[in-house]
């Protein structure tokens, strides 16, 4: 059985191809039931490869199958191989199972949209290569489902085709990807100079023995790592390249919480954990990770604070808490930013989940401050928002109180005070804007629907409606992941993390700082722990005197820092920056130069000047091809005598 | 005897004739004919080299030469045929529409 765990890819392909092909001919009721199911395999597959995972020894759970000999050339062989370790296995069912619950979510909230077969293909075919991204068994085969996710995701951000702004968001969502790719794959080619391979395992056993120790400086393994991490920030959203996320969700509501929060965007923290063998003896890029992720994680709260769109605090908040998984990676604690990435996969997506009800409910109405006492109406949809919501600001014993400790508290043993402080500091941030997004969105008074501003929608007037349970089926499982995720995780005093444990093999061959002093008491984690959980509070507390006690404050508040809201309202400029230092220099340099000196001047005229050449000879040449026959008996007759005289000249 | 160069002489000067012919003579058919005459010096040259060298090659080679002739005559004349038809003219220099 378990060597045919590569058949997990198999199945969303089969689906993909289904609907892409004969999918415009199926009915829509057919065409859920391929998408769900092909996924629900899947997901069933998983779990029976990740429960006979689990009756093997610790030593005995990392597996390869070779499915065929993808690439020989000289000294290079790449197949086509999958490989399973606890690591895979864990992102795999957190795919397949993340995913199968939001294509039963998707079938009812697209029920009314056209396309629906292009929807579901699209999503199989993100789920296939996202398989395949996870079980690769080295960075050429995971680059192929790197790219494959950018494409679904490129797909799907464009689903409204028609519409300008979703064109535009896929295409940004593209081209800045790709910019992080040419890092991934600069990063695998030095990666196979270096040591000679690209398969995951034979790299970390040859980097284990080339660097007994880590490297000293900046040298050929930072460099590796850094280019992989230039990779990461394009596929995970981190500084500089975090921008094309939130405008990532002009897609649909399913497809931000599939691919845009829970699955795709942890890509990057996943390669930076699958290679924890060759980051962990780069200490120099591990501390350049660390910043850039803290850095992320305070630069997008912030930005969320003050967003409207209550997809695009949510997007924000994904930035956010994926800078808190790099923050992981970089101090070491790779089993910690695991760990986080399933939570976030539950909490988030539910969170998405329970937006696009909202949104469905309100007519696709996005916009916070026009909704507001939505919580009789949407009971289900509010009860489980809330879960997830709290789960986020680390309130304890939800699972985002677990997985934020564990990294929190990573940053400090490894004596990152000033990261630790900056990550309270986002974890205030984060509770305050999820609970501003809470209270606008359910609590006070409905501030849409009785009044005349919505008007063009006066055939809709009646009052919210909770969706159909194919919808808020997903949200309370969702919901009850999210409770309960964290208890695989548990911190030290309480016994240790389990999902840490099971990790452990495959992280292996990372380097571990033999120093002493590893022994820390328990009471000053817990009181690290309290802290954290006191900054979520004082976050919530905030948000709900100034959204529901008070809501003059945020105005004054607002009024009183103006300078500073309004950068935090335009996202800190950041995109027009992009724009005036990098596209405007670049357009300049296109239409000054290379168009109107390169492009007219230089390659016109040397094509145009070939052209003439040859007009100029035959011009003179076309003048013998008179259309006489007797001329050219003549030219033949000239011939034959000069090939005469030749000859006699030659052997006289 | 006749000496072999007397035979080559007459070869040449029936092969200049038919040269001459191809290219001055306006009239397909004559155009035609020369190369007849053309070939047929030629011919005459082969027989009397193989006369000269008493070998029988040269004479083989006058068959086939012959061989080609009747085929070349048989399509040479059905093209003047369709000429004629098509132009109601035996002037090569009518037809000079081939040209660039």
């Amino acid at each position: 059985m378990l060597p045919y765990f590569a058949l997990i890819i198999l199945f969303p392909l089969l689906g993909a191809l289904v609907n892409g092909v004969v999918g415009k001919r199926l009915s829509r009721s057919l065409i859920a039931v391929i998408g769900c199911l092909t996924v629900g395999l899947s997901f069933a597959l998983a779990a029976v490869v990740f429960r006979e995972l689990l009756l093997l020894g610790p030593d005995e759970r990392t597996i390869s199958f070779k499915l065929f000999t993808w690439i020989e050339s000289a000294d290079l062989t790449v197949d086509a191989a999958f490989l399973l370790d606890p690591l895979s296995v864990v992102m795999i069912l957190v795919v397949t199972g993340v995913g199968l619950l939001i294509h039963i979510y998707s079938v009812a909230y697209m029920a009314d949209e056209p396309g629906y077969y292009r929807f579901f293909s699209y999503l199989n075919l993100f789920i296939f290569m996202m398989s395949v991204l996870v079980l690769a068994d080295n960075y050429l085969l995971m680059f192929v489902g790197w790219e494959g996710v950018g494409l679904c995701s490129y797909l799907l951000i464009g689903f409204y085709f028609d519409r300008k702004s979703a064109g535009d968001a896929a295409k940004k969502a593209f081209i800045v990807n790709r910019i992080g790719d040419v890092g991934f794959i600069l990063g695998a080619f030095l990666i196979f100079r270096t040591f000679g391979t690209f398969n995951y395992l034979q790299v970390f056993e040859r980097a284990s023995e080339q660097f007994p120790s880590p490297e000293v400086g900046f040298g050929i393994l930072s460099a590796i790592c850094l280019l992989l991490f230039v990779g990461a920030t394009g596929k995970s959203a981190q500084i500089p390249l975090y921008v094309w996320l939130p405008d990532a969700m002009e897609g649909p509501t399913p497809v931000s919480a599939l691919i845009h929060a829970a699955t795709m965007v942890t890509a990057g923290v996943y390669m930076i954990a699958r290679s924890s063998a060759l980051f962990s003896r780069a200490p120099e890029t591990l501390l350049i990770v660390a910043v850039i992720g803290v850095a992320t994680a305070t630069l997008a709260a912030c930005i969320a604070l003050v967003q409207t769109d209550i997809k695009r605090v949510l997007a924000y908040s994904t930035v956010s808490q994926l800078g808190y998984m790099f923050l992981a990676a970089g101090v070491g604690a790779f089993g910690a930013g695991i760990f986080h990435l399933v939570t976030h996969a539950f909490f988030k997506a539910l969170l998405f989940l329970g937006s696009g009800s909202v949104i469905l409910a309100l007519h696709h109405e996005q916009d916070l401050f026009r909704m507001g006492g939505l919580k009789k109406y949407l009971p289900a949809t509010f009860w489980t928002m809330w879960i997830a919501s709290l789960a986020i600001s680390g309130v304890p014993p939800l699972s985002g109180f677990f997985s934020k400790d564990e990294i929190l508290f990573n940053a400090f043993l490894l004596g990152h005070g000033v990261l630790w402080v900056i990550g309270i500091v986002v974890a205030a941030l984060t509770a305050f804007y999820m609970s501003r997004l809470m209270f606008l969105t359910f609590h006070g008074t409905r501030r849409t629907g009785t009044t005349a501003d919505h008007g063009g929608h006066g055939e809709h007037g009646h009052e919210p409606k909770e969706p159909s349970f194919l919808m808020t089926g997903p949200l309370m499982i969702l919901a009850i992941l999210a409770a309960v995720a964290g208890f695989v995780g548990l911190p030290a005093y309480l016994g240790g993390s389990r999902l840490e444990h099971f990790l452990e093999p495959s992280f292996a061959l990372r380097y571990v700082q033999s120093s002493g002093g590893e022994h820390h008491s328990f009471s000053s984690e817990i009181a690290l722990t309290v802290i954290a959980v006191l900054a979520g509070l004082t976050g919530i507390v905030i948000a709900y005197y100034a959204y529901l006690r008070d809501p003059e404050l945020p105005g004054r508040v607002a009024g009183r820092l103006s300078g500073l809201y309004s950068a935090a309202r335009q996202k800190f400029y950041v995109d027009e920056i992009y724009d005036r230092l990098i596209i405007w220099p670049i357009q300049r340099l296109s239409d000054v130069v290379l168009w109107r000196v390169i492009d007219v001047h230089v390659i016109d005229g040397l094509v145009n000047g070939a052209g003439g050449l040859v007009q100029y000879w035959s011009s003179g040449l076309r003048r013998i091809q008179n259309g006489y026959t007797r001329s050219y008996a003549a030219w033949v007759l000239l011939g034959a005598v000069l090939i005469f005289i030749y000859y006699y000249v030659v052997t006289a | 005897m006749v000496p072999t160069a007397h035979y080559l002489v007459l070869s040449a000067i029936l092969f200049a004739i038919g040269v001459v012919g191809v290219l001055t003579r306006r009239n397909v058919i004559a155009m035609f004919m020369c190369i007849e005459l053309m070939l047929n010096a030629v011919n005459l040259a082969f027989l009397a080299f193989s006369r000269h060298l008493h070998q029988l090659d040269g004479q083989i080679f006058v068959f086939f030469v012959m061989t080609v002739a009747a085929a070349e005559a048989a399509v040479g004349l059905a093209l003047i045929v369709v000429l004629s038809r098509q132009k109601q003219t035996l002037d090569v220099d009518q037809v000079n529409e081939m040209k660039g």
